[in-house]
């Protein structure tokens, strides 16, 4: 069941072909951004050298256990413990290999976060793709399937050897089909996703910024700010767009950035004064203006930016 | 932080989509802060006060969240509100039981539930691997140059076609005193597993590939077969797979009848969307698959111990029958009461 819609934002369409909406049981729709092909590429590489980097390390630890048992082996006795202790030694590595192989994965996508150490580094989780509950089985089929998707055209290769032309071929018509599965559905599937019924999508996390109005520093500049005084004509020129592009200007604190806008807005206006006090002028005409624009919401009447009519 | 400051400032808040922000941002920032200590895993450093406020902290977050929308253009809470609201989300409906309550649910009925339900695919399975021996042992004893094609050669050992009778009989008996049996079972462990799962993936082709990895791979024991019976072995042989056979080949026939679930549920979805069919039969071949690994760890054990350490026909037979009969039993009855709550 994929309830997803395309949302558009307006302004911000661009990046929202991967805009789906899910309807939490609660009722609050919770826009998802898909993730994009390049940070599962990423997150994939990143796993895969990790597991290298496990297996490395697990052979060589492995490894030089042997060599140590064997060293005194050799200075007390011919014991047949050492035999033994060899025997357990292979079966935990052919273990060690299997789970690193196969479980990896699993573990990591099945707790809390839903993603390998990759995926978030990527910050990407999976999610159900109905928006239920993500269940073991789920997570489960989704990585029996990456076995096959990456490293079959290996195994090809390797049995019939790499002067084989036919292999190659197998090889390149395999790796058109699975890996690049995900270049081809507008969901970014890849066949693991189609089977579990998963997808991967964007985890964003956001601090909470301190509110506008009420910056800690920005104590007297808000009594300077009272000062600027606009009118109802000069706050009707813009909407929620640019007022939101001014709050990101505002939170970065970038002075070289508000001299512009300033004079842009003043400008625009027909204002002359505010130069060399340009943040705090700024500061008036944005909580003026957000004012002016959230008493119009709960009037039921948006005005999505400076071309929107003025309802 | 004096207790006084947040009223002050939530009088100082010039707007009133501020002031609501200050009203309510304690709340968020506490279902924010058990949230993360739920995604780091740390359940235990959550105290019992706010794991029973999570639902509730997630309701007035997401309530938050829809009143915000309505009446702020604060950008950055929004944001803040809209990553806060999923990832609680992601905790309060994710992945509920533990491994163990899982595994114990799997065991209980879960795992032979999903194997009846793909009965019919198993059933299909079954006559193709029936088929693919009786192809296998058609195809040698018309041409034995057939028997270099079928058999990897790492099999091939004194098992060739004109091997005496002794030399045979060589393979299957008196290699009790072999060492190393635990790396064996290991090995073969993973290379099953490894062949099963390819077996159910390659389903996702419409299970095709599925179907023809069952053939090859049972030509071969069909193969075999035949260079046994001709020297007048059958018995034997049969009892020297079947030790681990009856588990492992069983194995085999469930992952290469969930990989043709798969593959008959895409080409033939029925009244469902193609993606929809695809992911039912997923999650329902996935715990078929799970309990095929399980099977795997089984059947190397007795491949790689029992088989060598019982070195008698009858022995093998009872140890082989034995298994067929409890995972037969297994599969038919467990989970039954619920079966027929859920028809």
């Amino acid at each position: 069941m994929s309830t997803a819609a395309i949302t558009s934002h307006g302004a911000h369409a661009h990046e929202h072909a991967r805009a789906r909406v899910l309807v939490t049981p609660e009722g609050v729709s919770l826009p998802f951004v898909i993730a994009s092909r390049s940070s599962r590429a990423g997150a994939l590489i990143l796993d895969l050298v990790i597991i290298l980097v496990l297996m490395v390390a697990t052979t060589v630890a492995l490894v030089s256990i042997a060599g140590g048992t064997a060293a005194i082996a050799r200075s007390v006795t011919e014991s047949g413990g050492a035999a033994q202790v060899f025997e357990f030694l292979i079966v935990a590595w052919i273990v060690a290999m299997f789970l690193f192989r196969n479980a990896y994965f699993l573990f990591f996508e099945l707790g809390p976060r839903g993603a390998t150490p990759g995926k978030r580094i990527a910050g990407i989780r999976i999610a159900a793709r109905d928006g239920g509950r993500l269940s073991a089985e789920m997570v489960i089929a989704r990585n029996l399937l990456r076995d096959i998707e990456l490293f079959l055209p290996l195994v090809f290769l390797a049995s019939a050897g790499a002067e084989s032309g036919p292999a190659w071929i197998a090889a390149t018509a395999w790796i058109l089909v699975f890996p690049l599965f995900p270049l081809f559905n507008r969901d970014r599937l890849r066949a693991g996703d189609i089977v579990a019924g998963t997808w991967v999508v964007e985890a964003p996390r956001h601090k909470l910024e301190a509110a506008m109005t009420v910056l800690p520093q920005a104590g007297k500049q808000t009594e300077a700010g009272r000062g600027y005084r606009f009118t109802d004509a000069e706050l009707a020129v813009y909407g929620e767009y640019e007022l939101q592009t001014l709050e990101r200007v505002l939170r970065q604190h970038r002075a070289d950035a508000i001299v512009p806008i300033h004079e842009a807005i003043a400008n625009k206006i027909g204002r002359q004064d505010g130069t060399g006090d340009e943040r705090a002028f700024l500061e008036a005409y944005y909580t003026q203006l957000r004012a002016r624009l959230e008493s119009g919401m709960r009037m039921g009447r948006r005005k999505a930016d400076k071309f929107a009519e003025e309802p | 932080m004096s207790a006084a400051e947040p009223i002050d400032a939530i009088r100082a808040a010039a707007l009133r989509s501020d002031r609501f922000r200050l009203e309510r941002e304690a709340d968020w920032q506490r279902l924010e802060h058990i949230v993360t200590q739920m995604e780091k895993g740390r359940l235990r450093r959550i105290s019992d006060e706010d794991l029973l406020a999570l639902p509730g902290l997630y309701r007035t977050v997401a309530s938050s969240l829809s009143i915000a929308r309505e009446t702020s253009l604060d950008a950055a809470t929004l944001a803040y509100l809209e990553a806060l609201v999923k990832r609680a989300w992601f905790v309060v409906y994710g992945p509920r039981s533990s491994l163990g309550a899982w595994l114990r649910g799997f065991l209980g009925g879960g795992w032979s539930r999903a194997v009846r339900a793909i009965g019919f695919d198993i059933l299909v399975a079954l006559a193709v691997m029936v088929a693919g021996t009786v192809v296998g042992w058609l195809l040698v004893a018309s041409d034995t140059e057939w028997f270099y094609t079928l058999v990897p050669t790492q099999f091939a050992d004194a098992r060739v076609p004109g091997a005496s009778a002794e030399a045979l009989r060589g393979t299957l008996f008196g290699q009790s005193e072999r060492g190393g049996l635990s790396v064996f079972a290991a090995y073969l462990f993973s290379n099953n597993a490894q062949v099963s799962i390819l077996a159910f993936a390659l389903g996702f082709a419409f299970g095709l590939p599925s179907l023809l990895l069952l053939v090859k791979n049972m030509a071969v024991l069909g193969a075999m077969l035949w260079l046994y019976h001709g020297a007048g072995l059958t018995l034997d042989f049969a009892a020297w797979i079947a030790v681990h056979g009856t588990t492992e080949l069983f194995a085999i026939l469930l992952a290469g009848g969930a990989g043709l679930h798969i593959g008959r549920s895409m080409a033939f979805p029925g009244a469902r969307p193609v993606l929809q069919a695809a992911a039912e039969a997923g999650r329902r071949a996935a715990l078929v698959m799970t309990g095929v690994v399980l099977m795997l760890v089984v059947a190397a054990v007795l491949e790689g111990y029992a088989r060598q350490l019982v070195d008698n026909t009858g022995g093998r037979l009872a140890i082989g029958g034995t298994m067929l009969a409890l995972w037969i039993a297994y599969f038919l009855a467990v989970g039954r009461r619920r079966d027929e709550v859920r028809a």
